[in-house]
């Protein structure tokens, strides 16, 4: 680093105000001070080494290597989260949180009221920024860079706690909004409906068991309904990753096994998050589970293996 | 909507009224002796086209309050900003026929001993000049000023004082001689508009008509707007911000949108309104003419296309009915009028008829159902969740 230091420091004693033609002088006269070792010189019979110029992107370069290390190890993940923390009037929501989903899993998140689950989806989709921390998606894309709009866009959906559908739209038009394709706000003026667009809504309709009712309006469902057809049109947006909050809460039980089997249908092609609270929903899955906990994750695997950890009985399952 | 349904029928209808008002009234007016049952009077042709002006600038307040759940309190800006494009454009006009007989300067400049037309006077001359600033004036600053708003996310109530502090600033600016637009006084004693002379009958007449016109193509514009994908997806804003914006959509250009499309309406609006009452001062600035718009809409029914066009006629009239008949009462008769409307109609007078329509239907189609038996009928009748 002494080279360094002392490469910027002769920058800057030729950038000092000494009056403009002096200063000429000792940049195209003056050559490198002797005293000081030549910094063209090679090292060990190497070829010289290039004069590192002050900027940070140089000066930093080791940090850089270090980070795209990093970058190659969560290259292949889909949603890396690494240290993330964000606190809300000095309470910390989220504290040093670190989360991997890999492409094509399903994750179930469990974990007591008040463990930043909610919180958690809100910086993924880009509603809140961390305070510190990465978020990346597909590797590389840093979500803290993105708003809400931009990362729907690059195919993460985002279902509420509470179903939140147009309601003063029919079904079907809800799933219109909801389908993938432009978003230009000109385009939908002057948007015409079509057959491939008629038969996405169809598909959707028919895995979410909403056909018989298309034309109602959405206000008009019941709460499972709109659960549903807040999933459905999820699946309209197409989305790589799906973040799915407490979708069976306020569900029969009939429901709630139905949406289990809707879920595990949707995770063949996409790559889903939930979060829930009903534990027999979580066994339904029967996926890889992680329990957060004030904020970060307190244990993480299988469900047998995560309900038998002792600190998960005692701070979420009761004893 | 729930009645976005059986909304078709009804536009054309209103349509229909408007086209023929726009040729019964100025025949009636103009071929009909006095003496004639049917002859309208004169002073009604202006009356009535400044209901219909009215009516543009509610309907165009409602396309961001009905559709898109902006509550703007300062619509009545960009209406002024028409009708002053207007005005400049009728002040040219005037040329050497003032009182000082400046044929270049109009007369309160030279009251005010200035030598030359300001720089932003250039131009409006000529109509088409200023038809156009009539569109982007207003245009302009609904678009800068709902830029800076929808992009800062700026909601509801807050929204809401913005627009009327920036009606109000206006107010201030428009009030002062130095911004030359005749300051306290404003533009007035128009000659005339296009060569024929601002006070003859059969111009009256026609820009009854041309209000007409205008009414119509904004009934349509806004129909068709609002009954396209963007006008369902303005809808979604409203009720759900957020969801549409996790669905990739970027909220802050639909409402960029519609507010700018409403502003250039209300300017049109103002235009027309200019030459029929005859003058343009910074009194139409005013926060309370933005507030009265929003009862307009309000009474009629936000939310509609028929609505806020049927509140602003009907509050108009009650209003040029009741200043003469009982002139102290008409304030208090507003207050309680929106009093009553908030409390009792929410929905304002279309939107209360169409849902105690649709509620009516319902309950026909389920006592028929009833009647029927339990065979299957049942599911003729939509499912009334809550």
């Amino acid at each position: 680093m002494t080279m360094v230091e002392e490469a910027s420091r002769q920058i800057r004693v030729l950038h000092e105000p000494q009056g403009y033609a002096p200063s000429l002088t000792s940049i195209s006269l003056a050559g490198p001070d002797p005293a000081a070792g030549d910094p063209d010189a090679g090292e060990n019979g190497w070829p010289p080494r290039p004069v590192v110029s002050p900027h940070p992107w140089a000066t930093e370069r080791a940090a850089r290597l270090a980070a795209e290390g990093k970058g190659r190890r969560r290259r292949d993940t889909l949603l890396y989260l690494d240290g993330v923390t964000k606190s809300f009037d000095g309470f910390k929501a989220i504290n040093n949180l670190s989360l991997v989903v890999e492409r094509g899993e399903m994750r179930a998140i469990i974990g007591p009221n008040g463990a930043g689950k909610t919180t958690m989806m809100d910086i993924i989709t880009g509603k809140t920024r961390p305070d510190k921390g990465e978020v990346f998606f597909g590797g590389d894309v840093d979500l803290t860079q993105h708003d809400e709009a931009e990362i729907a866009g690059m195919g993460i959906g985002r279902k509420f706690q509470k179903p939140t559908v147009f309601e003063s739209h029919t079904v079907e038009d809800n799933l219109r909004l909801a389908l993938s394709g432009s978003r230009s706000i000109l385009r939908a003026l002057f948007h015409r409906k079509d057959a491939p667009e008629r038969q996405r809504i169809e598909e959707i309709l028919a895995l979410t068991r909403l056909e018989a009712k298309r034309k109602m309006l959405a206000a008009d469902l019941s709460h499972g309904q709109k659960q549903w057809l807040e999933i459905g049109m999820l699946l309209a947006q197409d989305p790589e990753l799906l973040l799915v909050d407490e979708p069976v809460a306020g569900m029969t039980d009939a429901e709630t096994e139905e949406t289990a089997r809707l879920l595990r249908d949707i995770s063949q092609k996409h790559s889903v998050v939930v979060v829930e609270h009903d534990m027999h929903f979580v066994r339904a899955l029967g996926v890889k589970v992680t329990c957060l906990h004030e904020g970060s994750v307190l244990a993480e695997g299988p469900l047998d293996q995560v309900s038998a950890d002792p600190r998960v009985v005692e701070v979420y399952l009761g004893r | 909507m729930i009645f976005a349904r059986h909304l078709g029928a009804r536009v054309w209808i209103l349509v229909a009224v408007l086209v023929a008002a726009a040729i019964l009234v100025p025949a009636a007016n103009l071929w009909l002796p006095a003496s004639h049952p049917l002859h309208v009077p004169n002073y009604l042709v202006p009356l009535l086209g400044k209901y219909v002006c009215y009516a543009l600038l509610a309907l165009a307040l409602d396309l961001v309050w009905g559709y898109v759940g902006i509550l703007s309190l300062g619509h009545g800006a960009f209406f002024a900003l028409g009708g002053y494009a207007m005005g400049m454009y009728l002040m040219r006009q005037i040329g050497g026929r003032g009182v000082y007989g400046n044929p270049l300067l109009p007369d309160f400049m030279v009251f005010l001993n200035w030598k030359e037309l300001p720089w932003y006077w250039y131009g409006f001359d000529h109509f088409a000049f200023a038809a156009l600033m009539v569109l982007l004036v207003p245009g302009l600053l609904a678009f800068v000023f709902g830029y800076f708003a929808f992009r800062s996310r700026v909601t509801g109530v807050y929204l809401s004082i913005i627009t009327q502090a920036m009606t109000y600033a206006l107010l201030l600016a428009f009030f002062r001689n130095d911004m030359g637009f005749g300051g306290n006084n404003g533009l007035t004693d128009f000659k005339d508009i296009l060569g024929f002379p601002i006070a003859a009958r059969s111009t009256r007449a026609a820009l009854f008509a041309a209000s007409c016109a205008a009414l119509v193509a904004g009934v349509l514009v806004v129909g068709a707007v609002t009954r396209s994908k963007l006008g369902k997806l303005m809808i979604a804003v409203r009720d759900a911000e957020s969801r549409t914006r996790f669905l990739g959509w970027r909220a802050e250009h639909v409402k960029l949108f519609a507010f700018t499309l409403s502003a250039v309406m209300a300017g049109v609006a103002g235009a027309l309104y200019v030459p029929q009452v005859g003058i343009i001062n910074p009194g139409e600035f005013a926060p309370v003419n933005s507030i009265e718009v929003v009862i307009w809409a309000a009474v009629g029914g936000r939310g509609t296309l028929l609505g806020p066009v049927i509140g602003a006629l009907l509050v108009n009239w009650g209003k040029s009915y009741f200043t003469a008949a009982w002139p102290e009462g008409w304030l208090f008769m507003l207050g309680g009028l929106f009093v009553v409307v908030t409390l009792l109609l929410p929905r304002g007078i279309v939107g209360t008829f169409d849902h105690g329509w649709d509620a009516l239907r319902l309950r026909r189609r389920a006592r028929l159902a009833e009647r029927g038996g339990s065979s299957g009928a049942t599911d003729a009748v939509p499912n009334p969740a809550e």
